[in-house]
């Protein structure tokens, strides 16, 4: 088992005919994954031609899902218009979107929040700024896996620790750690970098506790908002497996944004102490630097 | 992207919220006239504000000796000699730094008689990803520590974007901040306005300190935004462009400045080792490390998640300029990209750079053993870290000697 996508997990890719959508849709085909529809608006009837995988291209994604059966998508759409795509996806009725663009106004993602805020909306958002999710394979380097996003599948193995981040590269850190130790996981999942953003930690850590085949759980976060410390109080309270987790974060300046939209301490708030603090409080194995990751929670287990 | 106050109330103006008379200037004789022609209109006091992205004017001092960032005066002459003090020269405040920054334009405007300070801002409110208005009768001072002593004297007022805000809300904020009687409709509406700025700018925040019930000379009430800052979202510029022009790179770090036009991340740190790494959140992680090691980092240098080789030449270049640099760490997790393809970059970029500094190279992921393989056979000394606890543990040792 995991969680969000299965192995077998039908996905259309949105914006497949771009250069980043094009080549990730490709090693996402090259990993094992079902990639069964692609959409471009005004490019419907074209195929997405890569190594003997002939990949529909529709104009919509409602079609998209009605003719493949595609339940999740990658959105690769440039920023102006991804706010859009995503809520194509929603009102196709698909039970996960996954948004990678990075850049998206932060005004366009607040009313894409509200519109999926109603009670007859049923889709799952992932993102945006994110690696995207992988739930690993059973075969070589994890082929045969789920790969929805960027993150490069043959660091994973299938097992049974989760990863929830909202960095991409702090994810494939910890993901290689594990793997380097011969651990494997259930479901790697980046949440992204910006401030209004669509499943939280806590949203995913839920996920994982209900997960019978998850057995641990790595939760990576950073400084700005309070997301971390909301999910350190519910995993006090709920959380029935050992978390271990890292901050990243504890040097940058205030006032100053790390890269990530999101990624800022302002007024005193968010600060990687803060957090830290919120962790321990919570019996959350924190690593003390993020070469120990993966040895934090392998200590706890 | 932070702009000016004069450039904020220029937006704010434009969206209907009243504000003090002024203009900007960039020369005594200007400040002069402009003063002239303020106080032959009927403005009984002038101020002087000098315009620099960083807050604490009014208790700042310049270099020069000259004290304050912000001066009141009645007196075209005084305008014009503080102008000249002012001008050119370099203001230092608690947040500029002991570097300070040198002001280039001042504003002029009417100094009104104020009756009352308000507190009035537009941010968004990460919990419920909703913009949010903010409001305190406490205005004038220090938000934050407003918010930390007497939190129930601050007014949250969360905003459905796909609705804006009501003018119902705004009057219950008016009202709530004792703006009732003869002055509700004309506070609800300048909330509103303040609203709009935000909503229509892309702002991330918009803040006025003071809000000021003011006294016009004929003793009428009226209601001005004395001072104001915004902050616009980066990621919308793009469908603002004369926001977009807004922009004062010489308020910026000149490294910072061409970091941006190589689209890299990248933040100048008071530290003597520089970093260089791909993807936001691991670079923040290395700078964090280097600090646990026993280090101080140099900068924030995320090259992006992909990392290609012509921005890891770029970012050689710019952390070389940092004459505060006295080793590097290069600190690569290559998911995608294969790491002997970075490491060519990287022998590529030492070559072209000359650099004599201590490097300290972490490669991991993809084609990692070719990657090592092309740095150990390029003859230069470039020191290999097999994790980023040895990565850092052996820069900070460079350094240390």
């Amino acid at each position: 088992m995991s969680i969000l996508v299965q192995t077998d997990t039908k996905v259309v890719v949105q914006g497949i005919t771009g250069g980043f959508g094009g080549r990730h849709a490709q090693l996402s085909l090259d990993y094992g994954t079902q990639v069964v529809a692609g959409v471009t608006p005004g490019k419907g009837g074209q195929f997405f031609a890569h190594q003997g995988h002939r990949v529909p291209v529709f104009d919509t994604v409602a079609e998209a899902a009605a003719e493949t059966g595609a339940t999740a998508s990658a959105v690769f759409v440039p920023p102006a218009f991804a706010g859009d795509a995503i809520l194509e996806g929603v009102a196709a009725g698909l039970d996960l979107v996954v948004c990678i663009t990075e850049g998206i106004p932060i005004h366009d993602m607040t009313r894409v929040k509200r519109a999926m805020a109603g009670p007859e909306v049923r889709t799952r958002l992932i993102g945006p700024n994110c690696p995207g999710i992988v739930t690993p394979g059973t075969g070589e380097d994890s082929h045969g896996g789920c790969r929805i996003g960027i993150a490069p599948g043959y660091i994973h193995r299938s097992g049974h620790i989760g990863v929830v981040s909202r960095s991409g590269t702090l994810t494939y850190e910890a993901v290689w750690q594990l793997t380097c130790r011969g651990v494997g996981q259930s479901t790697c999942v980046g949440i992204g970098g910006d401030p209004v953003n669509g499943t939280s930690h806590l949203d995913v850590v839920k996920l994982f506790n209900e997960d019978p085949d998850t057995h641990g759980i790595i939760m990576i976060g950073e400084i700005g908002g309070s997301a971390e410390e909301e999910a350190a109080a519910w995993i006090k309270q709920h959380c029935r497996k050992p978390v271990a987790g890292f901050i990243a974060g504890t040097t940058a300046p205030p006032g100053r944004r790390m890269g990530h939209a999101g990624a800022i301490v302002s007024g005193g708030k968010g600060t990687a102490a803060a957090k830290i603090e919120a962790f321990r409080e919570a019996g959350i194995g924190v690593a003390e630097t993020p070469s120990v990751m993966a040895e934090t929670l392998l200590k706890m287990m | 992207m932070n702009i000016h106050e004069y450039q904020a109330k220029e937006l704010l103006k434009r969206h209907g919220v009243t504000l003090p008379p002024g203009t900007v200037v960039d020369s005594p004789t200007e400040a002069r006239a402009a003063a002239k022609a303020l106080l032959d209109a009927g403005a009984r006091r002038i101020v002087l504000k000098a315009q620099i992205h960083a807050g604490g004017r009014g208790k700042g001092a310049f270099t020069n000796g000259f004290q304050g960032g912000v001066k009141l005066t009645t007196s075209p002459d005084e305008v014009e000699a503080f102008a000249g003090q002012m001008l050119d020269n370099v203001l230092v405040t608690k947040q500029t730094g002991p570097a300070g920054r040198q002001v280039r334009k001042l504003l002029i405007a009417e100094a009104p008689q104020i009756e009352r300070e308000i507190y009035l801002a537009v941010l968004l409110d990460r919990a419920t990803s909703r913009p949010i208005v903010m409001a305190s009768s406490e205005g004038g001072v220090d938000i934050e520590e407003v918010a930390e002593h007497s939190p129930e004297k601050i007014i949250r007022q969360p905003v459905d974007p796909a609705f804006g805000l009501p003018g119902h809300a705004a009057r219950r904020i008016a009202g709530r901040l004792g703006l009732g009687g003869a002055m509700l409709n004309r506070a609800a509406s300048l909330i509103q306005g303040v609203y709009h700025t935000w909503w229509e700018c892309d702002a991330s925040m918009v803040e006025i300190n003071p809000l000021c019930v003011i006294r016009t000379p004929e003793g009428a009430a009226d209601l001005w935004a004395v001072d104001a800052k915004i902050s616009l979202d980066d990621n919308a510029l793009f469908r603002h462009p004369d926001i977009r022009d807004m922009r004062d790179t010489d308020e910026e770090s000149p490294l910072e400045t061409e970091a941006s036009r190589h689209d890299l991340n990248y933040i100048k740190l008071d530290g003597n080792i520089a970093c260089l790494v791909n993807g936001a959140g691991l670079a923040m992680a290395t700078m964090d490390i280097i600090k646990h090691c026993g280090g101080e980092p140099a900068n924030f240098l995320d090259v992006g998640g992909g990392a290609s080789v012509e921005q890891v030449t770029a970012a050689f270049r710019i952390i070389m300029k940092d004459p505060g640099v006295q080793a590097i760490l290069v600190n690569i997790f290559g998911g995608i990209m294969d790491c002997d393809v970075i490491a060519r970059g990287i022998v590529a970029a030492v070559k072209e750079t000359g650099l004599e500094l201590p490097l300290v190279v972490r490669l991991e992921g993809n084609n990692v053993t070719a990657g090592k393989r092309t740095l150990a056979d390029s003859g230069l000394p470039i020191i290999s870290g097999d994790s980023m606890a040895d990565a850092a543990a052996k820069v900070v040792a460079a350094v240390v000697g």
